[in-house]
């Protein structure tokens, strides 16, 4: 199959509209959630026209149906990250819920007073606030490793923060959702293992973009999100080591992660059962696997050559315009994300006026505030690309940031003062 | 319907590059600062009011998009000379309608963070000369500001 992005916007109807000025959507926020393919959308309605009932649960012939296509997403998605077994994969809410699980279980498992939790600047507020939630709840301390002038962090600097502090766990993102860095998943495992460390990958902005092995990357825990793979809201993924599946306690009680319960107590299934307490996300789970499938035919390879391609076209562009400022390395450093900013023109205003031009960025903070800090910046707008993005596009993004520098340029402009009145 | 483009208005671009007062207020009774985390818009209003309970000054700085900063710019042009009372009974949707441009519920937010602010300098005393207007007013520190019913 040859990836023609034209061809593929067909598969995603949405893209089809057009914004509220009536220009057609150039869609490039997909860093902060990604569209679906009809194929997508069809695998949730086949689930809830066909087939849907509670899983694990019924006797009963949808319920069985269900619970096959439940487990069935499990495998492909664990076939998508490679892991050795099904078992560990554990469906959660998303990133965000990932994360907090792997704070809330193994966290106050096996940190205590003193220890430390190393992260890098770059990290989204999921990566940070459930370990300083984590230093409250039982007196660890986080440390954040810097970045350098050009947005990324040398291996030194790495190892040198790895030995001062010997933390007890390194989360860190492999590809950050502002400055588009990739961080090396895999080297940086290896460097943390040596020193005594657990490693937590977030992938939120990784998995929709490579080619992910978990048993080569060889972190103990790595999670992403389903809407950023073309998948559904309201599911993600926390692949774990099954060893520390095992030992962790259980950290949501409920339905479904027990064996047995008393009026004394409860003893807990096993994985990753153990962690899906309540009704899961059982559609979400069936389009996430769909997801999972679209994404491995179109070829993920592809996707982040194409996506590197736009990147680079746009990043260099921005650079002409006066007054810009991109964020983050060049673009041989960085997946298919442009961070900027521009001389005395608010993000926002930005944002605005490309919608006028139906181009979607997002602009703010993009949840990591300690990273805007550091580069002293408030807020910045970010230019975001995937698979089904185009050249045109960019190009009708570019044209837009252009002319948002004439709209907002001073030009010696005068209030009409009010009639003077006397008060 | 709402056209965006219409936002940026050659009044509010106005607004926004010759702004009305915007700067320091050196002898401030009461003054408060605000921000919208979302945005990283922050706007500080300092107002000095007179024994009537009148708004004899009104000065705004800050730092954000243009509708934060030129809706606190139109804001601070409409309360000079008005009272408390005035300026408590002006509401968030005449904030918006001053402001102009119709405006999506996100930015809505840009515009009304001078409102808020306005709203919260009123009961924000500055430390030391406020203490006097508190006991004026009856000594109510937490609500700051001479209280006008009691005044007048
Ligand atoms: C790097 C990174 N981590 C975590 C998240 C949070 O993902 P979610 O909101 O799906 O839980 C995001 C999403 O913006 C992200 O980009």
């Amino acid at each position: 199959m040859t990836f023609d992005p034209h061809q593929l916007r067909d598969d995603f109807p949405i893209l089809r509209r057009t914004v509220a000025s009536g220009q057609p959507l150039a869609y490039l926020d997909n860093a902060a959630s990604t569209q679906r393919p009809q194929v997508v959308i069809d695998a949730m309605s086949d689930c809830y026209q066909n087939y849907y009932a509670n899983v694990h649960r019924g006797i009963h012939t949808l319920s069985e149906e269900s619970t096959a296509a439940y487990e069935a997403a499990r495998v492909t998605t664990q076939h998508f990250l490679n892991a050795r077994s099904s078992r560990e994969i554990v469906f959660t809410a998303g990133t965000t819920a990932g994360i907090n699980t792997v704070a809330r279980s193994w966290g106050h498992a096996n940190v205590g007073r003193g220890d430390v939790i190393l992260v890098t600047i770059a990290e989204h507020h999921a990566n940070i606030v459930p370990w300083h939630q984590l230093a409250e709840a039982v007196g660890c301390r986080v440390e954040f490793l810097p970045i350098n002038q050009s947005g990324t962090i040398d291996d030194s600097v790495v190892a040198q923060a790895l030995k001062t502090h010997r933390p007890k766990l390194f989360a860190f993102t492999a590809t950050s959702n502002v400055l588009g860095t990739n961080f090396p998943a895999q080297s940086w495992t290896e460097m943390a293992h040596r020193s005594g460390a657990a490693v937590l990958v977030d992938a939120a902005q990784a998995a929709p973009h490579e080619v992910i092995d978990v048993q080569q990357w060889d972190a103990d825990f790595v999670v992403f999100s389903g809407h950023k793979v073309c998948g559904p809201t309201g599911i993600g993924v926390l692949y774990a080591k099954l060893e520390h599946l095992e030992a962790m306690p259980a950290f949501l009680g409920g339905g479904g992660m027990i064996q047995t319960v008393t009026t004394e107590g409860f003893t807990a299934t096993e994985p990753p059962e153990k962690f899906e307490a309540g009704t899961p996300p059982i559609a979400e789970a069936i389009g996430l696997a769909e997801a999972l499938r679209y994404l491995q035919r179109v070829g993920l390879d592809n996707i982040r050559q194409h996506e590197n391609a736009l990147c680079q076209r746009a990043d260099q562009a921005l650079r002409q315009i006066e007054g810009v400022d991109v964020l983050g390395p060049m673009p041989d450093l960085k997946g298919g994300i442009v961070s900027f900013t521009m001389d005395r023109i608010h993000a926002h205003d930005i944002a605005q006026w490309l919608d006028t031009r139906g181009v979607a960025v997002r602009a703010g903070h993009h949840c990591a505030m300690p990273l805007h800090d550091v580069l002293g910046k408030t807020a910045s707008a970010r230019a975001s690309f995937y698979l089904y993005n185009t050249v045109e596009e960019v190009d009708r993004f570019i044209e837009a940031v252009q002319e948002v520098r004439k709209k907002f340029a001073s030009k010696g402009r005068r209030r009409r003062r009010p009639p003077v009145t006397n008060a | 319907m709402a056209n965006e483009q219409d936002i940026y208005e050659e009044h509010v671009l106005d607004h926004y590059e010759d702004p009305f007062h915007r700067g320091p207020l050196d002898d401030a009774t009461h003054a408060d600062e605000g921000k919208n985390p979302l945005c990283g818009d922050v706007i500080q209003i300092a107002l000095k009011l007179d024994d009537e309970g009148r708004i004899r000054e009104a000065w705004f700085e800050g730092e954000g998009c243009v509708i934060s900063q030129a809706s606190a710019s139109m804001l601070i042009e409409k309360v000079e000379g008005k009272t408390v009372d005035e300026v408590k009974d002006f509401s968030a949707e005449e904030m918006l309608e001053l402001f102009g441009p119709k405006l999506t519920p996100n930015r809505q937010k840009c515009c009304l963070l001078s409102w808020r602010v306005l709203q919260s300098a009123l009961h924000s005393p500055i430390d030391g000369e406020a203490d006097a207007d508190a006991d004026a007013a009856g000594g109510s520190p937490r609500f700051g500001g001479p209280s006008l019913s009691e005044e007048s």
